[in-house]
């Protein structure tokens, strides 16, 4: 392989800290959804999300062979060592927030496991390949949400365009091409390749919710890819990592 | 998937392991058992593709097949996890959708591919009791990862229905 292994597993670590962070994230809202079927609807996507965050690390831990296991980069990795974006970690805030972070990203997680599926290295495509058909179903219902609470009542319209307005700033961030992408070219993706698609896509959404879309040349945050993040990640990690960090040799 | 006629005890056994959260059809019938091999030494290679990659039930099938074929006498069964081609819905036998119909979990219509664009329309899924095509999606998540929720508008049951994938 003509790619360092130590960059496929540090790329690994950044889906895997996407996945498992938004995952954690949704799971937040078990037993708090508006209606039952859309606590478990928000459960199952937090399941998936988990699901592919395991592969992610399983891959990581192989990749850099120096003992770790997918455990410990999960639970044993402080904040500054997490690549996810910021747009994950935010709180989950009202429904509506929650679905508008929730179709920013599934958006470009489906553009992005679209072009990884091709990926040359075998353990990214298999994994890329499988979660695109989930990711399918997660971006029909964040995207079913954006119309339903946009083309819905006065209030759900300026409470969802509020909520877009708000996370917007957070979206560059996910086409940011840092180093470790250039480094790992021909293997993964360059995420401003298909920032387009997923513009195309935010524009035929908004426009059946009748949302304005924010100025995509707006200021963006940044930072999360390079440890640099919100103050809301310490606190989803202390309460993920709280027990195999107090307990050490805990078994299920 | 390769089904050579002399590993068809061990085929056999497999049939005995459920989905334990389907626990009407097998993991054969289900399409998760990609290949069965047997090394000179007598060793078992098992090839089992996981539904959905967070599915908790993965552990528990991999196990309930190691144990079903070790007290069958295969000692030394080596189970892989196959994910490339990825599992699909199609891969589900005749049989397995039948007894999935029988047991109230309507199953996947169509092939997988024909979902592969958002907002694909639902397709007409036929209720398991009254078998009337006049159904309603409720919710495409369900009480597991692989169903959807949906409602018979004419004997008014909801069902799961087993979702394309
Ligand atoms: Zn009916």
């Amino acid at each position: 392989m003509k790619w360092a292994t130590c960059d496929l597993a540090d790329y690994a670590l950044r889906k895997a800290d996407d996945t498992l962070v938004l995952g954690q994230r949704l799971s937040e809202w078990c037993g708090h959804g508006p209606v039952l079927e859309q606590d478990i609807a928000l459960t199952n996507v937090a399941l998936d999300l988990i699901g592919q965050a395991r592969g992610y690390y399983q891959m990581a831990a192989a990749w850099r062979a120096d003992g770790s296991t997918e455990d410990d980069l999960a639970y044993r990795r402080d904040a500054h060592l997490y690549g996810n974006h910021l747009l994950v970690e935010l709180p989950n805030g009202h429904w509506g927030d929650t679905l508008a972070r929730q179709f920013f990203f599934d958006a470009y997680n489906f553009f992005l496991l679209e072009q990884l599926s091709k990926s040359p290295v075998p353990e990214l495509s298999a994994l890329a390949q499988k979660a695109y058909k989930e990711v399918s179903y997660h971006a029909q219902f964040s995207a079913e949400w954006i119309i339903r609470l946009g083309d819905g009542t006065d209030e759900s319209h300026t409470k969802i365009q509020q909520s877009v307005n708000r996370l917007w700033a957070y979206t560059g961030e996910l086409f940011e091409d840092t180093d470790l992408d250039r480094k790992l070219d021909g293997a993964v993706p360059l995420p401003s390749t298909f920032r387009a698609d997923w513009l195309q896509k935010m524009r035929e959404v908004f426009a059946l919710a009748t949302l304005e879309l924010p100025d995509p040349n707006a200021y963006m945050q940044k930072g999360g890819l390079h440890g640099r993040h919100t103050e809301h990640l310490g606190y989803i990690l202390a309460e993920m990592q709280y027990l195999p960090r107090a307990y050490p040799d805990a078994k299920w | 998937m390769v089904r050579n006629p002399e590993d068809s005890d061990v085929w056999n056994i497999l049939e005995s392991v459920l989905d334990p959260e389907v626990p009407a059809v097998s993991i054969v019938e289900l399409g998760m058992v990609r290949f069965v091999e047997r090394a000179p030494g007598g060793n078992l290679r098992v090839g089992i593709s996981p539904t959905y990659t967070g599915c908790p039930a993965t552990d528990v099938i991999v196990r309930s097949a190691r144990e079903a074929l070790e007290g069958a006498g295969f000692a030394h069964t080596e189970i892989q996890t196959v994910l490339s081609p990825p599992w699909t819905t199609d891969w589900i036998t005749e049989e397995g959708r039948a007894k999935l119909e029988a047991y109230g979990i309507a199953p996947p219509v169509g092939s997988s591919a024909d979902k592969r664009s958002l907002f694909a329309p639902s397709p007409a899924v036929r209720c398991p009791r009254c078998k009337s095509l006049h159904t309603t999606r409720v919710s495409n998540f369900g009480s597991t990862a692989c169903k959807a929720l949906f409602q018979c508008d004419d004997c008014r049951e909801p069902f799961d229905y087993f979702k394309c994938l």
